[in-house]
């Protein structure tokens, strides 16, 4: 079933706007990523379409038809909780056929349906247990099953493995795949973890300041993100963002310094611009003379090293190399780049980026021209 | 190290006396009352607490000669009606409080507070004239409908209904559960603890009612035990303390019983598990 955001904003007040402008199409089967940091409004937008929370305006579709006046229960779906919603009272066989007693299915339908769902994450010798007998984990999986238990085919998961240790969630995360694969679901996650989005999603949608700022696959969201906040958002470490200003118009070189100088495919007309150098796209180099960075510490990580530079120019930069280096704080490095880098005009939104030899195009020239103005 | 020890083991002590005296301060006169029920009335009299008479006559005489047995019932059946629409009545009310949304809730509940801070002997004359009025004296529903529902009651249930995590409700919500099975399968279910506690709360409260029956109520049939029990003193030319003793005793046990069995549920995490 295909759910269609139109326009969807959120306000309690009508003076100020928790989620504006929310437009996307979420198709039968996929699995839908919302993702953005903590307070951005993405479980509300979830709750929105769950039908928990009601929608200030624009429209909602399942399946080409507007639900934006139905009750959740007539929206025809499931929701996973961050801490679950087990009820304390009932075994995990009965929680897990919660819903299904709700909407009246015959008892003989609901012990096949629970214990098939069971079997799936693997708990039906655990089914007479109290949830206070289970653990995190285990809990965990009584919630998934008891989605799994409803026929209905969307579903919907907020954070539902912030509260398992990191093993675990691991663990959690391909099972969720691997189960929303095998039953065809159409899964809204919720998350603020990006390396579940990553590795979870079919797309993913970045959610920050009342506003989505990109919608796409992981790969397009890693290589070609739409501005700075969904640079840095995504990869760990973080994406070094480096200012630099452009002092005359038709220019195309951006100078940090002598040594980082980054060559724009475009003309840039002058003004303030941020560089943005994931930090596995620095050059690294020790023992030389001229030098533009001390090393401030590192971080063994024992297939890479994390390095913490300070650039004479003050800046703070992470470098990430898997190199054998042998590196003493304090230590005096030359920093250049790999010709991989984003650029973001003052306000933060990409207007090129460079991939070795290749480059853009994604924002045309006039489009540039156009942002500036 | 050995100084510590040796200092928490004095506190230890010291606690334990203290504790021991408390508890023989409280225990002491239910132990004489007992003990007394247990004598014949001259020993009782002539002062011999240490009499070797000792026997369950005056337990056969308070059921044989006095009308406990009826007071007994009459308590019963007030106690039992009064727990009952409490529970019902207080739950629901505290289900509105928490779940339902609708203008002026918090005034509402701060009027519904504000009762509890009125004492009920100035409720008492009021109180009396309605009833009169509607012509309910001398029967049970003059000592059960003013109490049909509490403020206290309300305002505990309430507390306790905060506590029912957000994502219940949610859950069941996107279930489509009706607020009537919101309330009988997750929020009874859930405090049920709570509602253990008002059950034995709001019973031995109307189970020990005195002013208001007392005031109300003119014959034995209807008389509760509380009031019965000064009847028996009144009533007899010279006072049977034996039997007197022995129908307090009687009185007493359902009390007893009640708090016993109620200990059982008034422990915690019950509600474990429920989230993470």
């Amino acid at each position: 079933m295909s759910i269609e955001l139109k326009n969807i904003a959120k306000t309690y007040d009508n003076k100020n706007w928790i989620l504006k402008d929310i437009n996307t199409k979420i198709e039968t089967g996929e699995f839908f990523a919302i993702v953005g940091p903590s307070g951005c409004g993405k479980s509300t937008l979830l709750r929105m379409i769950a039908g928990l929370i009601p929608i200030s305006s624009g429209d909602l579709q399942i399946d080409n038809r507007s639900v934006i006046n139905l009750p959740p229960r007539e929206r025809n779906l499931t929701m996973v909780f961050q801490d679950y919603a087990l009820f304390p009272f009932l075994d995990v066989e009965a929680n897990v056929g919660f819903g299904l007693k709700a909407r009246k299915m015959p008892e003989l339908k609901i012990k096949k349906r629970v214990a098939h769902a069971l079997e799936l994450v693997d708990l039906t010798a655990l089914k007479t247990r109290k949830p206070r007998e289970l653990s995190g984990g285990q809990r965990q999986r009584v919630a998934l099953a008891r989605a799994i238990a409803s026929d209905a085919k969307i579903c919907l998961m907020d954070e539902p493995l912030s509260n398992l240790d990191a093993q675990l969630r691991g663990k959690m995360r391909s099972e969720i795949r691997e189960l929303q694969q095998r039953l065809g679901l159409t899964l809204i996650y919720v998350t603020h973890d990006q390396i579940e989005a990553m590795t979870m999603a079919d797309r993913i949608m970045v959610l920050n300041n009342q506003q989505v700022q990109q919608v796409g696959s992981p790969l397009d969201i890693y290589q070609h993100p739409s501005n700075s906040f969904v640079g840095t958002f995504f990869g760990t470490p973080q994406m070094n963002i480096l200012k630099a200003h452009c002092p005359h118009t038709h220019n195309q070189q951006l100078i940090i310094d002598p040594f980082l100088t980054f060559q724009s495919p475009l003309d840039l007309p002058a003004g303030d611009y941020f560089v943005g150098v994931r930090p596995v796209d620095f050059d690294l180099t020790t023992h030389v003379t001229r030098t533009n960075a001390f090393v401030r510490s590192v971080e063994y990580l024992g297939n890479e090293f994390i390095i913490y530079i300070k650039l004479d120019d003050s800046a703070e930069i992470r470098v990430v190399t898997s190199e054998k280096i042998d590196l003493n704080s304090n230590e005096r490095v030359l920093i250049r780049p790999k010709n991989k880098f984003f650029i973001f005009d003052h306000s933060g939104k990409t207007i090129s980026f460079m991939k070795g030899v290749q480059n853009n195009g994604r924002t045309s020239k006039q489009e540039t021209q156009a942002i500036i103005q | 190290m050995l100084n510590i020890t040796e200092q928490s083991k004095k506190e230890l002590w010291l606690r334990y006396i203290v504790l021991t005296i408390l508890a023989a301060i409280i225990l002491i006169p239910f132990l004489i009352g007992f003990w007394t029920s247990l004598l014949p009335t001259e020993d009782i009299s002539k002062g011999s607490l240490w009499s070797t008479h000792i026997s369950l006559d005056n337990y056969v005489t308070a059921f044989t000669q006095t009308p406990i047995i009826r007071y007994l019932l009459n308590s019963f059946i007030i106690s039992l009606l009064t727990m009952l629409s409490q529970l019902f009545f207080c739950s629901t009310s505290a289900y509105a409080f928490v779940f339902l949304k609708f203008k002026g809730r918090n005034l509402l509940f701060y009027a519904f507070l504000a009762t509890m801070m009125l004492p009920f002997e100035a409720e008492v004359i009021p109180n009396f004239t309605t009833v009169r009025n509607l012509n309910l004296l001398n029967h049970y529903s003059v000592m059960i409908i003013p109490f049909l529902t509490s403020a206290f009651g309300t305002f505990m249930l309430r507390q306790s209904f905060l506590q029912i995590p957000g994502e219940l409700k949610e859950a069941a919500d996107i279930e489509g559960l009706s607020h009537w099975k919101i309330y009988a399968r997750i929020v009874l279910p859930y405090s049920r603890i709570s509602l253990y506690t008002l059950a034995a709360y709001s019973f031995l409260t109307s189970w020990n009612q005195y002013l208001w029956p007392m005031l109300t109520t003119f014959s034995d049939n209807f008389r509760p035990v509380q009031d019965g029990l000064r009847q028996l003193q009144s009533q007899e030319s010279f006072n049977n303390w034996g039997m007197i003793q022995a129908s307090a005793a009687i009185v007493v046990i359902p009390t007893l019983v009640v708090l016993f069995f109620g200990q059982h549920f008034f422990k915690n995490g019950l509600n474990e598990g429920a989230l993470k």
